[in-house]
């Protein structure tokens, strides 16, 4: 393939992409009142509900591009985040107004904590010992 | 801060933790990628802490839980030793599921915190969602007490099985499912303690029966779970936060759990009934003793060293076994020699090879063996026709060609890696037993089958020894 051809190719390709972009900003702009029609009439339960459903769409789409070579450290990312449960602990310690709901916040935090910092750490370290080359 | 502050606040932290896990598609990005799950964290953390409400004291126990927390983290993450990995991960996930279960409990006790309602009256629906969280959370923390103890050999690998178990389980469900009936209802704290204890029951009886080499399985589903657990309880809080990541987690667990068991090609309810193994092993005793033993051929480490001194391509297979003899190091410093007499040496990982997925890949990579040279089933399965020699190091199952020809095996039909295919095959092995499967390796029998009787590590080092002379 020449340069001409490669630059008109680009070229052409340029301006598919452009077409794209408008075409979506038109689509984004009519979704606008039917989406803030929807989310008043719909309970925030069914809100919560496709905001988690595309949720599992996004990780299983970006969980399959992970190379089997970081399975581990896969795993290590995944336990270090979902110890984000972490935010519903502290809103129960620091809210709370029973002392037993608070002690209940203050253990959730603390495990939570452990696993935070184990997960990101632990994967830090498996992760280095991949840049290293023999 | 205010709220439409703070919800911005946990979307940049969704987003930041959808590009950690993007970043491992690749070694080169993965640093990077799990630098932005810290800062992702480090945002929520920091936005929850300045939700408008908070009071003083509540703070100041939130930060002593955190730095208590998270010292012990730093401590562990950077003590364990990398063969400990699968069993670390295992405790973690523990921790995940009875931090839901507290979190459960405080949103009982003190529901206006997630406004959800005043205590003994809260929302029917924030109930369910209420129970969901805690009886995962539960399910996740007994059963991943029971993993972390069979992955640490604190308890013993094998199969626990006993008449009923099944009918006992699915017994325990159902009561489950009535008792979250029960307190979706009346909201009762009495129906909540019964949830949580049944729950820990159901995690303990799910596990015992699986046994040791299946646990790349378990501790992929526990992974999962810890993932539905917190986004059950975003559900029971309506934070947005916990329900992404939580979707995203249990997303991931249970694709590694999927390949994992394609790996096997076994059902993913095959693996939790459990047995595996267990009645194979016996079937294969009984007809070992009535048939005569048949020939195999074995050789020392100097034979080894001299047919590998004049081989061209070297494909090194690694399993379980190598991580129990700790002898990455020294298979390392083998391949360095047989670099060094040009020829060129790879590595071939089975996808069940280890304790969890990737397992191999760690180890290989702590001992610090390029991931160039390191490959995954299909990518290196051609290549055994061209190899001279395949090194079987602690693998066994995955070997056995009979997985492609006996319709009576129990493990036919597994994908495996064609190491009978290369010129020459050692197998490094302390004895002839059988692997996890209780089935006998044909491999061991073919002709072009070296057998290296003994300790893989200290095998591998007389090899390393004879190729230095």
């Amino acid at each position: 393939m020449n340069a001409e051809e490669l630059a008109f190719r680009a070229q052409e390709m340029a301006e598919r992409a452009l077409a794209l972009a408008l075409e979506a900003r038109a689509a984004a702009v009519e979704a606008v009142p039917v989406i803030e029609h929807g989310a008043a009439a719909a309970e925030p339960f069914l809100l919560l509900l496709t905001i988690f459903l595309l949720a599992c769409f996004v990780g299983y789409h970006v969980v399959w591009s992970v190379t089997p070579a970081l399975h581990s450290p896969l795993m290590g990312v995944t336990n270090a985040i979902s110890s984000v449960i972490v935010v519903g602990a502290m809103l129960a310690t620091g809210l709370g107004d029973s002392w037993l709901a608070q002690a209940f916040g203050f253990l959730a935090v603390t495990l939570a904590a452990v696993n935070i910092f184990g997960g990101f750490l632990v994967t830090r370290r498996m992760l280095a010992m991949f840049q290293r080359k023999g | 801060m205010s709220h439409t502050l703070s919800t911005l606040a946990y979307l940049v932290a969704s987003v930041l933790f959808i590009l950690a896990l993007r970043g491992l598609s690749h070694p080169s990005t993965s640093r990077r990628g799990n630098l932005m799950g810290m800062v992702g964290m480090g945002i929520a953390i920091l936005a929850t802490l300045a939700t408008p409400g908070m009071r003083p004291g509540g703070i100041a126990l939130i930060i002593a839980g955190l730095a208590i927390g998270g010292g012990i983290g730093a401590v562990i993450a950077n003590r364990i030793q990398m063969t400990a990995l699968p069993q670390l991960v295992a405790a973690f996930h523990s921790l995940v599921g009875m931090a839901a279960v507290f979190v459960a409990a405080a949103a009982l006790l003190a529901p206006q915190s997630f406004g959800i309602g005043v205590p003994g009256a809260i929302h029917r629906q924030s109930l369910l969602e209420m129970s969901l969280g805690l009886a995962i959370g539960a399910v996740t923390f007994s059963g991943s007490v029971i993993a972390f103890a069979k992955l640490a050999g604190r308890m013993s690998g094998a199969p626990i099985l006993f008449r009923g178990q099944h009918m006992l389980n699915a017994a325990l469900g159902v009561l489950l499912l009535l008792l979250v009936a029960g307190f979706v209802w009346s909201g009762s704290p009495a129906l909540f303690l019964l949830i949580a204890i049944l729950s820990f029951a159901l995690g303990f009886l799910l596990i015992i029966p699986i046994g040791g080499a299946d646990m790349p399985v378990v501790v992929s589903m526990l992974n999962s779970y810890s993932g539905w657990a917190a986004a059950g309880i975003g559900f029971t809080i309506g934070n947005l936060l916990l329900i992404v990541t939580g979707a995203l987690v249990g997303a991931s667990g249970a694709i590694l759990s999927y390949i994992m068991c394609k790996g096997m090609n076994r059902s993913i309810l095959n693996v939790l009934l459990g047995g595996f193994g267990a009645e194979a092993g016996g079937a294969a005793a009984a007809g070992g003793a009535a048939q005569p033993a048949r020939p195999v051929k074995s050789g020392s480490p100097e034979d080894a060293a001299y047919i590998m001194r004049n081989a061209g391509k070297i494909i090194i297979v690694p399993g379980y076994g190598m991580a129990v003899a700790q002898a990455q190091q020294v298979v390392r410093e083998m391949a360095d020699l047989l670099k060094k007499e040009g020829a060129t040496v790879e590595y071939a990982i089975h996808p069940v090879a280890g304790r969890m997925p990737g397992h191999m890949n760690v180890l290989l990579a702590e001992a610090n063996v390029p991931y160039d040279e390191v490959h995954e089933l299909e990518e290196i399965n051609p290549e055994f026709a061209e190899a001279d020699v395949a090194y079987v190091i602690g693998a066994n199952d995955v070997t056995n060609p009979a997985a492609k020809t006996d319709k009576s095996s129990a493990i036919y039909g597994m994908p495996i890696l064609d190491v009978e295919r290369a010129k020459t095959v050692f197998f490094v092995k302390r004895g002839m037993s059988s692997g996890y499967a209780g089935v006998e390796n044909e491999l061991f029998f073919r002709d072009n089958t070296m057998m290296l009787f003994g300790d893989a590590k200290k095998v591998t080092q007389q090899i390393v020894q004879a190729l230095q002379k």
